[in-house]
C-alpha cells in the first residue's frame, strides 16, 4: 500500500500534466461502456493536458463539498435540476458560441450547456404490440391489455419527465389519467435499469424510456425487434448539460473544454456511446440507424422554473391516483 | 496450612460462614445435606467466588485476593473439566503451560502423567471419543503436571458407577500422595468418604464446623448427618 | 454474584462499540449537522412509516415462521447434498438487490415459471406485484437466513437431551414442547428483530414488488430527499424516525429475550429418537423440497440468463470482480475481529451487543453522506473508497456476526470459564485455545456471510467511487445503464457465484475438522 502510494506519487511528479483537468460526471458517463473514455481521449489530443473523471452523485456531491470542491467542469446535468445547481452558486457563465445547437428549441442559457438530448417515450416489443398507442391519450384510454412498467418520479430522473410529460398532456385531469394508466402499469422502478431489465427480460411490453432506445438494439444487436411510440401530443424533451465550476483552478482549460462540447469530434461521440441526440450535429450526419428512427414531431419543454413550480403538485396527483 | 479465617460470603439470602484451619496433607471430606454450601465453600477457596469478609491464608500467605490460576489450587470440577476441541495430551498439557507451547522435557511430563493414569495410549483422543471413567483420569492426570500442593475436588466423579467411582476416588488418593497435597474433596457417598478421608467437614444451612477425624465424626454424628444418611 | 477476575481485556470491545455508534448515530448527526432546514414530514412520509412497519412485521414473522419447519427438518434429517443446499440456501440472502429483483420476476412474474405452469394447468396466473409481492420477495431474502441461524439453534441442544427423550418415549409433539420450544422461546425474537431490522431498510424491492407508490418505505423517502430534493436534513429527520422504528423492535426484542440456559454436552452428532415415522419423513421432505424450490429456482434462472454471457464478459469486469473478492474480504476479516471484541466485552456489559445491533439500523446513504462530510475536508474521498467500503461493509455486516457468534462466546465462557480460569488460560491465550476452537462453527458462518453481503453491497461507495475503481455490483449498473443487459446478467452471475464461493469457503473452514 505505501509503496504504491509512493509510486503513484512519483509518477505524478514526473507527470507532464501535474493537475488533470477534474471533470465531475454522473456514474454511466465515466464508465468504460459510457461516453466518458472516448471524450476524454478526443480532447486530450487537442491539448497538451489530462482529464481526471470524478464519477458518483453529481449535484448532491457538489453542494456537499461546495466551495472547496476539486471539480473544474461538471457534466450532465439534468434541466429539471438545474435550478437547485444554479441557486448554489458555484457555476459561472461558460462563454461558448452556442450557435452551433441543433435542438428542436431555442436554448439561451449561459451557464448550462446542452451536449446531448433526447426525448422520453414509451418503448415496446414490436412482436407482441401490433397497433401501438399513437398518442398519449390513447395509451391511457385504451382498452388493450397491455403490461407497463414506469420508473419512480421520485427516485429518477426518467420518471420525473414522464409526470411532468403528462402534466403538460392533461393539466388538471392529470390525476384522472393516471388513475386510468395505473392498472396497465405492471410495477413501478426505483431506477431506469430495474424497468429496462424487466423489459427485456419480456416480464412487461412496454416500458418508459427514450426514443433513442431502439437504435442500441439495431446497432449493437441486430434486433429489430424493439421501437419507440410515437405519440401526436408531443414527447417531453430532455437535455443533458455541462457547466464550469466557479473556483476551477484551470479557467482556460475549462473554457477549452466547455467550447470542444460543441465540436464534432465531440458530437460525435454522442449517439453511438450515450445512446442519445448530440447537441450540436445536423440530423444528417447522425448515423442511418439513429435518422432513420422514428422521430417526433414536437417537443414538450418546461424551463427549469416551470418544472420546479409544477413539480410536487404533479407528484402528489400521480401518488394519490396510483395509490388506490 | 490452610487457615479460613472468620469467612463470610453473603448471597442474596444465603450466608456461608467458616472459621478453621486444615494442616498440610491432609484428605479432607466435605459432607453435608444439598444446597447447605460444600460448593459455595470450594468456589471460595478456588477463587471463583470473592469472599464478603474474612481471609483464606495458605502457609501464612494471604491469598484471598489473589486470582484463580495464582493460587497454589487445582481443581476438578463436577463436570465440563475438558475441552472437548482438545485432544487427552492438550487437556493435560493445559496444566502446565496454558499457551501449550511445551518444551520436549514438559511433553514427556504429559506423556508421564497420562501413562501413570493408564491412558498412555489414549493421549490423541478427543473427550468423546473417551468413556466416562477415561475422562475423569484424564482430569486427573491433568492434577499429576499441575504440581499443586492443594488440590479441590468438586464431586468430580458422581457421574460414574460406585465400582468406577471408588476406583477414581483411589486414584485421586494416590496422585495426592505423589503430590504431597492436601486434598478436600466434597461427596455424597459416605462409602467414597470412608476411604478417602482422615477429616470430615460437615457444612448445614452455611455453618461450616471444623474437620473432626473421620473416627470422630463417625462416632459422635452431627444430629443433621443422621437425619441425612437416614437412621 | 461477586464474580471475579476478567479474563479478557474489555477495552477492544468499547472501542468497537464507539466506532459503531459513529458510523450509525454519529453519521446521522453530521448530515443533521450540516442541514440548514428540517423539511415538514407531510401524510404521505407518515404513510410510508406506517406502510415500512407493517410490511417489516409481516416479512419478519412469515420468514421465522417458514424457517422453523424448515430448519427442523434439516436439523433431524441427514441426506445426501445436505451440506451442499445449505450452503445455497444462503445465497438469496446475498444477492444485490437488481439481481434478486430480475430472478424473482423470471420464476414469480406475469411471463415466469409459475404462471406457466398455473396456464398448463388450465389456472389463471397470480400477479406477484402488491403487498403479497413485497412479502413474498422479502421472504425469499430472509428465510434461509432465519433457517439457518435456527439451524445453529437446533445443533447446539445437546444430544443428551435428545437421548433422554428417546429413553421417556417422547412423541415428536412431545420433543417439541419440551426441548425445541424453549430453545426456539429464547432464539426466535432475536431472529425476528433482527429481519424486521432488514426489512425495514429495504427499498427498491419493496417498490417494484409492491407494484407502485403505495409500497413507499422511509428509506425510499430518505432517498428522494437527498438525492432528488438536495433537502439533506429531511433525510437526516427521515433516518432519525428510521431508527426510532427500529430501536423499538430492538427493545421489544430484548423484552420477549428468555436468558439462555447453559447447555453443555458434549458435541456429538445430534441424534434423534423421535423421528422414525413415516408420516414425519414425509413432511420433513415436503418442507426442504418446498424452499428450495422456492429459494434456489430463481438462482437457476440467474443462471440461465447469465450462462451465455459469462465467459466473454469485458476485462473491467474481471478486475472489478477481484476488486470486490479483495474488498469482501477484508470486510469479513474486519467484522470478525469487530464481532469478537463486543462479544468479548458483552460478557461484562451485557448492553454492548444491543450497540453492535445499531448499524442495522443505519441508512446507508446517510452514513456514506455522513462520512463524506467528515472525510472530504482532509482526503480525497476517492483515495480511501475502497477502505471506506470495506469498513463500512464490516460494520454493516456486524449485526449478523454478532447475532451468530455473541451466543457462542457466552456459552464457551459458562461451560469452559471457571476451568479456564482455573488453569490460567487468559487473554491471548484463552482466545486461540479456548473460545476461538469453541465457536469456530459460527464463526465461519458469519464471516462467510459478511463476505458475501459486502461483495454484494452497493449502498455507500457511490459518493466515494471513481470510475477505475468499480465493485462488481456498480459494473453492473454502468452495464445495465449502457442497455448491456446480457453482459449485466453474465456479471450477476459471476457476483453469485463468487459471492457463493467466498461464503462456502469461510462456512467449510469453520465446519472442517469439527469436533465429533
Amino acid at each position: 500500500m505505501k509503496y504504491s502510494l509512493t509510486l503513484a506519487a512519483s509518477l505524478m511528479a514526473t507527470s507532464a500534466f501535474a493537475d488533470p483537468l477534474t471533470i465531475y460526471a454522473p456514474d454511466y458517463f465515466g464508465s468504460e461502456w459510457g461516453p466518458g473514455p472516448a471524450i476524454k481521449a478526443a480532447f486530450e489530443e487537442t491539448c497538451d493536458c489530462e482529464i481526471e473523471y470524478v464519477t458518483g452523485d453529481l449535484l448532491p456531491r457538489l453542494l456537499l463539498e461546495g466551495a472547496r470542491t476539486n471539480a473544474d467542469i461538471a457534466i450532465g446535468f439534468n434541466s429539471d435540476v438545474t435550478k437547485k445547481a444554479r441557486e448554489s452558486g458555484l457555476f459561472v457563465p461558460h462563454g461558448v458560441d452556442m450557435s452551433p445547437l441543433t435542438l428542436p428549441l431555442d436554448w439561451t442559457d449561459d451557464t448550462f450547456l446542452p451536449f446531448n438530448w433526447g426525448y422520453t417515450a414509451f418503448v415496446y416489443d414490436n412482436t407482441k404490440i401490433t397497433n401501438p398507442p399513437t398518442s398519449f391519450a390513447e395509451l391511457v384510454n385504451s382498452e388493450e391489455d397491455w403490461k407497463i412498467a414506469i420508473q419512480d418520479p421520485r427516485t429518477s430522473i426518467s420518471g420525473l419527465a414522464l409526470i411532468l410529460w403528462g402534466k403538460q398532456v392533461f393539466g388538471d385531469d392529470a390525476e384522472a389519467a393516471w388513475a386510468k394508466l395505473a392498472p396497465k402499469v405492471t410495477t413501478v422502478t426505483k431506477g431506469w435499469s430495474e424497468a429496462y431489465g424487466m423489459f427485456t427480460d419480456g416480464e412487461v411490453d412496454m416500458v418508459l424510456s427514450y426514443t433513442t432506445s431502439p437504435a442500441y438494439h439495431i446497432i449493437a444487436e441486430e434486433d429489430q425487434s424493439k421501437s419507440a411510440a410515437l405519440f401526436d401530443e408531443g414527447h417531453y424533451f430532455m437535455v443533458e448539460l455541462a457547466a464550469k465550476l466557479k473556483t476551477t483552478d484551470q479557467p482556460e482549460l475549462a473554457d477549452q473544454f466547455m467550447a470542444f462540447i460543441m465540436d464534432e469530434k465531440f458530437q460525435k461521440l454522442i449517439p453511438t456511446a450515450n445512446w442519445s441526440y448530440p447537441a450540436a450535429l445536423p440530423k444528417e450526419q447522425w448515423p442511418t440507424e439513429f435518422s432513420q428512427l422514428n422521430y417526433p414531431e414536437k417537443a414538450i419543454f418546461l424551463n427549469e422554473d416551470e418544472a420546479a413550480a409544477l413539480r410536487d403538485e404533479a407528484i402528489a396527483e400521480w401518488r394519490a391516483a396510483f395509490s388506490q | 496450612m490452610l487457615c479460613l479465617k472468620n469467612v463470610v460470603v453473603q448471597q442474596d439470602d444465603f450466608r456461608l460462614q467458616a472459621n478453621f484451619d486444615i494442616p498440610t496433607r491432609r484428605r479432607v471430606a466435605v459432607l453435608g445435606p444439598s444446597g447447605a454450601g460444600k460448593s459455595t465453600l470450594l468456589s471460595v477457596l478456588g477463587g471463583y467466588l470473592a469472599t464478603t469478609s474474612g481471609r483464606v491464608l495458605w502457609q501464612g500467605l494471604d491469598i484471598t485476593d489473589q486470582p484463580p490460576s495464582q493460587r497454589p489450587i487445582a481443581t476438578v470440577f463436577q463436570d465440563n473439566n475438558l475441552f472437548p476441541h482438545m485432544t487427552a495430551v492438550q487437556n493435560v498439557g493445559l496444566g502446565i503451560k496454558p499457551s501449550l507451547k511445551l518444551s520436549p522435557k514438559q511433553t514427556e511430563q504429559v506423556d508421564d502423567a497420562l501413562r501413570s493414569v493408564e491412558l498412555g495410549d489414549f493421549g490423541q483422543r478427543r473427550p468423546a471419543a473417551l468413556s466416562g471413567g477415561q475422562q475423569s483420569r484424564v482430569a486427573l492426570a491433568r492434577l499429576l503436571v499441575q504440581q499443586k500442593p492443594l488440590i479441590l475436588l468438586d464431586e468430580p466423579f458422581s457421574a460414574l458407577g460406585p465400582s468406577m467411582r471408588s476406583d477414581m476416588v483411589d486414584l485421586a488418593r494416590d496422585i495426592g500422595a505423589r503430590a504431597g497435597a492436601t486434598l478436600l474433596m466434597v461427596s455424597h457417598d459416605i462409602k467414597d468418604v470412608e476411604h478417602f478421608a482422615d477429616d470430615v467437614i460437615w457444612v448445614e444451612e452455611g455453618m461450616c464446623q471444623a474437620p473432626l477425624p473421620l473416627a470422630d465424626f463417625l462416632n459422635h454424628p452431627p444430629q443433621g448427618f443422621k437425619d441425612y444418611v437416614g437412621d | 454474584m461477586a464474580r471475579r477476575v476478567l479474563a479478557i481485556n474489555p477495552w477492544p470491545g468499547l472501542i468497537v462499540a464507539g466506532l459503531v455508534t459513529f458510523f450509525s448515530l454519529g453519521t446521522l448527526l453530521t448530515v443533521a449537522l450540516r442541514a440548514d432546514s428540517f423539511g415538514a414530514l407531510d401524510h404521505f412520509d407518515w404513510a410510508s412509516v406506517r406502510f415500512t412497519v407493517v410490511q417489516a412485521f409481516w416479512s419478519a414473522v412469515l420468514s421465522v415462521g417458514l424457517a422453523i419447519p424448515v430448519a427442523r427438518a434439516l436439523a433431524r434429517r441427514s441426506f445426501w447434498g445436505r451440506g451442499a443446499l445449505i450452503t445455497l440456501l444462503g445465497a438469496p440472502f446475498i444477492l444485490p438487490v437488481i439481481v434478486a429483483i430480475l430472478g424473482l420476476t423470471a420464476v414469480f412474474g406475469r411471463s415466469g415459471i409459475v404462471a406457466y405452469l398455473l396456464n398448463l394447468a388450465g389456472l389463471e396466473p397470480i400477479s406477484i406485484y402488491g403487498f403479497h409481492g413485497v412479502l413474498l420477495a422479502h421472504v425469499f431474502f430472509n428465510l434461509p437466513l432465519a433457517t439457518r441461524l435456527l439451524l445453529h439453534g437446533w445443533v447446539s441442544i445437546p444430544a443428551e437431551q435428545f437421548r433422554l427423550a428417546g429413553a421417556l418415549n417422547f412423541t415428536s409433539q412431545d420433543t417439541f414442547h419440551h426441548i425445541e420450544w424453549p430453545m426456539l422461546r429464547t432464539l426466535a425474537p432475536g431472529i425476528l428483530a433482527i429481519i424486521f431490522l432488514i426489512c425495514t431498510t429495504s427499498f427498491a424491492v419493496a417498490l417494484t414488488f409492491g407494484g407502485g407508490p403505495k409500497a413507499t418505505t422511509v428509506e425510499l423517502a430518505i432517498y428522494q430527499a437527498f438525492k432528488f430534493d438536495f433537502d439533506i436534513g429531511k433525510a437526516a429527520l427521515l433516518a432519525g424516525i428510521q431508527f426510532v422504528i427500529c430501536a423499538i423492535a430492538a427493545i421489544a426484542s430484548l423484552w420477549l429475550h428468555v436468558p439462555q440456559a447453559v447447555m453443555s454436552g458434549q458435541d456429538r452428532i445430534v441424534q434423534r429418537f423421535d423421528t422414525g415415522r413415516f408420516r414425519l419423513k414425509v413432511l420433513d421432505a415436503v418442507w426442504i423440497v418446498m424452499a428450495s424450490l422456492f429459494l434456489i429456482v430463481p438462482l437457476l434462472a440467474i443462471v440461465m440468463q447469465g450462462a451465455s454471457s459469462v465467459m466473454s464478459l469485458p476485462e473491467a469486469v474481471w478486475t472489478a470482480a477481484l476488486r470486490s473478492v479483495l474488498t469482501a474480504v477484508t470486510s469479513a476479516g474486519l467484522s470478525l475481529v469487530f464481532a469478537l471484541a463486543l462479544a468479548l466485552a458483552a460478557i461484562r456489559w451485557q448492553w454492548l451487543e444491543g450497540v453492535g445491533m445499531l448499524s442495522v439500523a443505519a441508512s446507508p446513504l446517510v452514513m456514506g453522506t455522513g462520512l463524506f462530510i467528515l472525510v472530504f475536508p482532509y482526503v480525497d474521498p476517492a483515495s480511501i473508497a475502497l477502505a471506506v467500503t470495506a469498513l463500512v461493509n464490516a460494520v454493516m455486516s456486524l449485526p449478523f456476526v454478532l447475532r451468530s457468534i455473541g451466543p457462542a462466546v457466552r456459552s464457551s465462557e459458562q461451560q469452559f470459564g471457571l476451568l479456564s480460569d482455573s488453569l490460567g488460560l487468559v487473554g491471548w491465550a484463552r482466545l486461540r485455545l479456548v473460545i476461538l476452537p469453541r465457536i469456530r462453527a459460527p464463526m465461519g458462518f458469519s464471516a462467510g456471510l459478511a463476505a458475501a453481503l459486502s461483495m454484494g453491497d452497493l449502498g455507500v461507495v457511490t459518493l466515494f467511487a471513481r470510475p477505475d475503481g468499480a465493485t462488481l455490483p456498480l459494473q453492473i449498473y454502468r452495464l445495465m445503464g449502457a442497455y448491456r443487459m446480457d453482459q449485466a446478467m453474465g456479471a450477476a452471475l459471476l457476483l453469485l457465484l463468487l459471492s457463493l464461493v467466498l461464503f462456502y469457503l469461510f462456512d467449510r473452514g469453520g465446519r472442517a475438522h469439527a469436533v465429533s
